[in-house]
């Protein structure tokens, strides 16, 4: 009787290390959601595209796109991006190392370069309202503003979600849960890379040629 | 094969799996520099204005769907080895299939609507 009390034991151990188990695979289970989110969003990315490329030569006799777009400026903002995305990685690196405070430091310089990305495209977009090229002025414009606001949208809230895990890194640690969400976050600030190649190919070396 | 030995290898196997899911320092160097190369390109094709329309378009239409590759491969981690790689690499490709049919076709609808209206 004693023996088979014993094995009931046995099996309930067994079974909370199934579960244990099952629930570190959540963690993937997230990521592959998030992604599937991402997969989405690129959908919603394409049909801005698509919007872009139907409207770009409406220009309703104001400006095109040759006459606003300045490719070194651009060009330094796509340097901004492609570096923010290299400190990412180390990011990541450091965080699966359990290096607290290598992760906190990579973050920064990831938000650092993040921040300048966005305050370049709000420069111009500030320098063509001004100048009344606003989104108002043509199809053109309103199609400009629309796609690429729409990716600095997603990189401002990229920008606020690194901000929530830098404090939560700092203050509870890298926990397999905040891992987790770091990683998703790897996700979503590589995929915006990913796109901002579409939008400076499509959008400012097409229409600058 | 002793349980120690398959052990160990077990142990690499899911090392490899590992590096396949998050990446090392080496590789996001080199997804770097291919990165930064398929960037200058493009941006000097286009900025010295030495080449024909057609040449430059292509060009910079190429090495754009090169760097998504390199991205896709060096920082987003898609891969064919790891179930969670494959999952991910096949909703994405569903997903570049269905952007290639509205974004493409789209374009081509309206464009040639646009110009049947002119003649």
């Amino acid at each position: 009787m004693n023996s088979i009390a014993t094995n009931f034991d046995a099996i309930k151990i067994d079974d909370t290390h199934d579960h244990a188990h099952e629930h570190h695979d959540s963690g993937g289970n997230t990521v592959f959601g998030f992604w599937l989110y991402l997969m989405t969003d690129c959908l919603l990315f394409a049909s801005f595209f698509a919007t872009y490329a139907v409207l770009f030569m409406n220009t309703a006799g104001g400006v095109s796109g040759k006459e606003i777009f300045e490719l070194d400026f651009v060009a330094v903002e796509t340097a901004a991006l492609l570096l923010s995305s290299i400190t990412f990685g180390f990011a990541m690196i450091t965080a699966h190392a359990k290096k607290k405070s290598l992760t906190l430091l990579w973050l920064v310089v990831t938000f650092a370069l993040g921040a300048v990305f966005i305050g370049m495209e709000v420069y111009e977009f500030h320098h063509l309202i001004e100048h009344g090229n606003g989104p108002q002025r043509s199809a053109f414009l309103t199609s400009f503003f629309s796609l690429v606001g729409l990716h600095g949208l997603h990189v401002t809230a990229g920008l606020i979600w690194m901000t929530v895990m830098m404090l939560e890194v700092s203050r509870r640690g890298l926990t397999s849960q905040t891992t987790t969400r770091l990683n998703c976050l790897s996700l979503f600030w590589h995929f915006l890379d990913v796109v901002w190649i579409c939008v400076f190919t499509v959008v400012y070396l097409m229409g600058a040629m | 094969m002793s349980h120690s030995e398959s052990k160990i290898i077990e142990q690499l196997h899911s090392d490899h799996h590992h590096e396949q899911a998050h990446g090392s320092v080496k590789s996001y160097l080199i997804g770097f520099a291919l990165s930064v190369i398929l960037t200058v390109i493009p941006f000097y094709v286009v900025m010295t204005g030495d080449f024909s329309k057609t040449t430059t378009l292509w060009t910079i239409v190429t090495l754009a769907i090169v760097q998504i590759w390199v991205h896709l491969k060096y920082f987003l981690h898609l891969n064919f080895v790891t179930e969670d790689g494959k999952a991910s690499s096949m909703s994405f490709l569903f997903s570049a299939l269905i952007i290639v049919m509205v974004v493409g076709l789209s374009v081509w609808i309206i464009y040639e609507s646009n110009a049947m209206m002119m003649y």
